[in-house]
């Protein structure tokens, strides 16, 4: 069972918060007492709690990772192939 | 728009897909042999389904579902025990949608049992379960918990909080890194290497796995759930078998870690004890279940009621391959019940019933070919 949408805090009361997952969807009592976290931060939320605090850099760090591992190999391989075609 | 959810739309890049698929098919051709990977997460069987992971992978490279869909592994028994107390104690049961639908040894469901006069709430996070029930002193309330290791923490939560003193818990719930175990020792299932679950994961850490590892080295790799998630696990997948260099890798960085959500598995392990449990098409797992410590025993359905953890299952119905289906050893297409008999309207076996479900992904997808399947 790992149904998690990501959603992030708007608002903080006690052990819960208001989470805005986008596209008008807001939950407002999404349990946060097992993570630490504050308003801003993205939460994964799985039946009604916050199973984690979303890692903002590592997102994007990973995408740059894979971007240079698969993309700008992948545009040497697209040009290999064009060329091949024109000859 | 925000952030966040920008990075993560790019996560769905279709030309960086491409890319990825690309270096998978080189990769695959240099193994050159047949290779099955297995997921053990429904959510990760709707991704790949969904965004037609399987179209573009190389001829020899396989992903199969494994036990990943709670409700699918639900013991029968557990299910019968609910529709009794609900109609002969007149107990309301309080619980998730997909539990409501899968049916007991009796071929009955709680929602089949609910137009026989049983008294069924269903929820959306045991919070709620708890506010029905806070509302409501003068019935007696058993919320019938069912999940893995990501739903159980939320429950163990509650009960130390305290809860109403209407209400009990029938606590089905299953701690996945020995199932995980179960079929890693599994030779008749030939699984070259693991994507594992990426949430369930994200609470218990990737240390669990390293004993299973360990005792059987395999690829074992946590993936999120996006679209280039998958694909990009997938080829981490094979380039660790393309060097016949095992380990345990993180693909989900921004979630999973080695020790994982530590306060949400401490809480769990706080109010619950891991026993042998059994899981429905399997059979018994040393250490799966959370059953409830004897500290707990006022809250404990189990001991409230008498109802034993269950040690046997009667099987699937008449023709149901969902045992199969279950630990990955068929697809829903080799099922010949599957979309004659059982569709999402009209579920037999348990991988019908839960949106988590392999069959009930493919039936939703309308894949009805094993041709299909595969590019």
């Amino acid at each position: 069972m790992c149904l998690g949408y990501p959603g992030k805090i708007v608002e903080i009361r006690g052990e819960f918060a208001k989470v805005d997952f986008g596209g008008g969807v807001v939950k407002d009592n999404v349990l946060i007492s097992l993570v630490d976290a504050k308003v801003g931060d993205y939460v994964i939320v799985h039946a009604g709690y916050a199973i984690q605090v979303l890692d903002e850099e590592e997102a994007e760090r990973t995408l740059e990772l894979w971007r240079e591992l698969f993309e700008l190999e992948g545009l040497r391989y697209e040009r290999a192939q064009e060329g091949a075609r024109e000859v | 728009m925000s952030e966040l959810k920008k990075v993560l739309e790019r996560y769905r890049d279709p030309r960086l897909a491409r890319r990825i698929a690309e270096k998978i098919r080189e990769l695959a051709s240099k193994i050159g042999e047949k290779i099955l990977i297995m997921h053990v997460c429904g959510t990760h069987e709707w991704t790949i389904t969904h965004y037609g992971i399987r179209h573009v992978l190389p001829e020899n490279v396989e992903v199969r579902a494994g036990p990943g869909c709670p409700v699918c592994v639900l013991p029968a028994a557990d299910i019968d025990s609910m529709i009794r107390l609900g109609l002969e104690e007149r107990i309301s049961i309080l619980t998730f949608g997909d539990v409501s639908r899968a049916r007991g040894g009796r071929g009955l469901s709680l929602e089949d049992a609910r137009g026989l006069g049983l008294d069924l709430r269903i929820v959306y996070s045991f919070q709620d379960a708890v506010e029905i029930a806070s509302r409501e002193p003068e019935r007696r309330f058993v919320f019938f918990g069912v999940g893995f290791d990501t739903t159980c923490p939320s429950v163990a939560h509650a009960v130390l909080r305290g809860l109403p003193s209407n209400m009990v818990v029938l606590s089905s719930h299953r701690y996945v890194p020995p199932a995980v175990g179960w079929v890693m020792c599994r030779e008749d299932l030939e699984v070259d290497g693991f994507i594992a679950p990426g949430h369930s994961g994200t609470v218990t850490g990737m240390r669990p796995y390293r004993e299973y590892f360990e005792r059987n080295p395999r690829p074992i790799v946590f993936s999120g759930f996006e679209p280039l998630d998958v694909l990009v696990s997938i080829y981490m997948v094979l380039r660790q078998l393309s060097t016949a260099r095992y380990s345990i890798e993180n693909e989900y960085t921004r979630s999973v870690t080695w020790e994982g959500n530590a306060r949400a598995m401490a809480t769990a392990l706080e109010v619950f004890e891991l026993k042998e449990g059994l899981w429905r098409g399997i059979g018994l797992i040393e250490g799966s279940a959370f059953d409830f410590r004897e500290k707990y025993s006022r809250v404990d359905a189990r001991a409230v009621y008498g109802i034993e953890q269950p040690r046997s299952d009667p099987g699937m119905p008449g023709g149901c391959r969902c045992a199969e289906v279950i630990i990955g050893k068929a697809t829903p297409t080799e099922c010949p019940l599957y979309m004659r008999v059982c569709t999402p309207r009209t579920p037999v076996g348990p991988c019908m019933v839960s949106v988590e479900g392999t069959c009930k992904i493919w039936a939703d997808h309308r894949i009805l070919r094993r041709e299909v399947e595969r590019a």
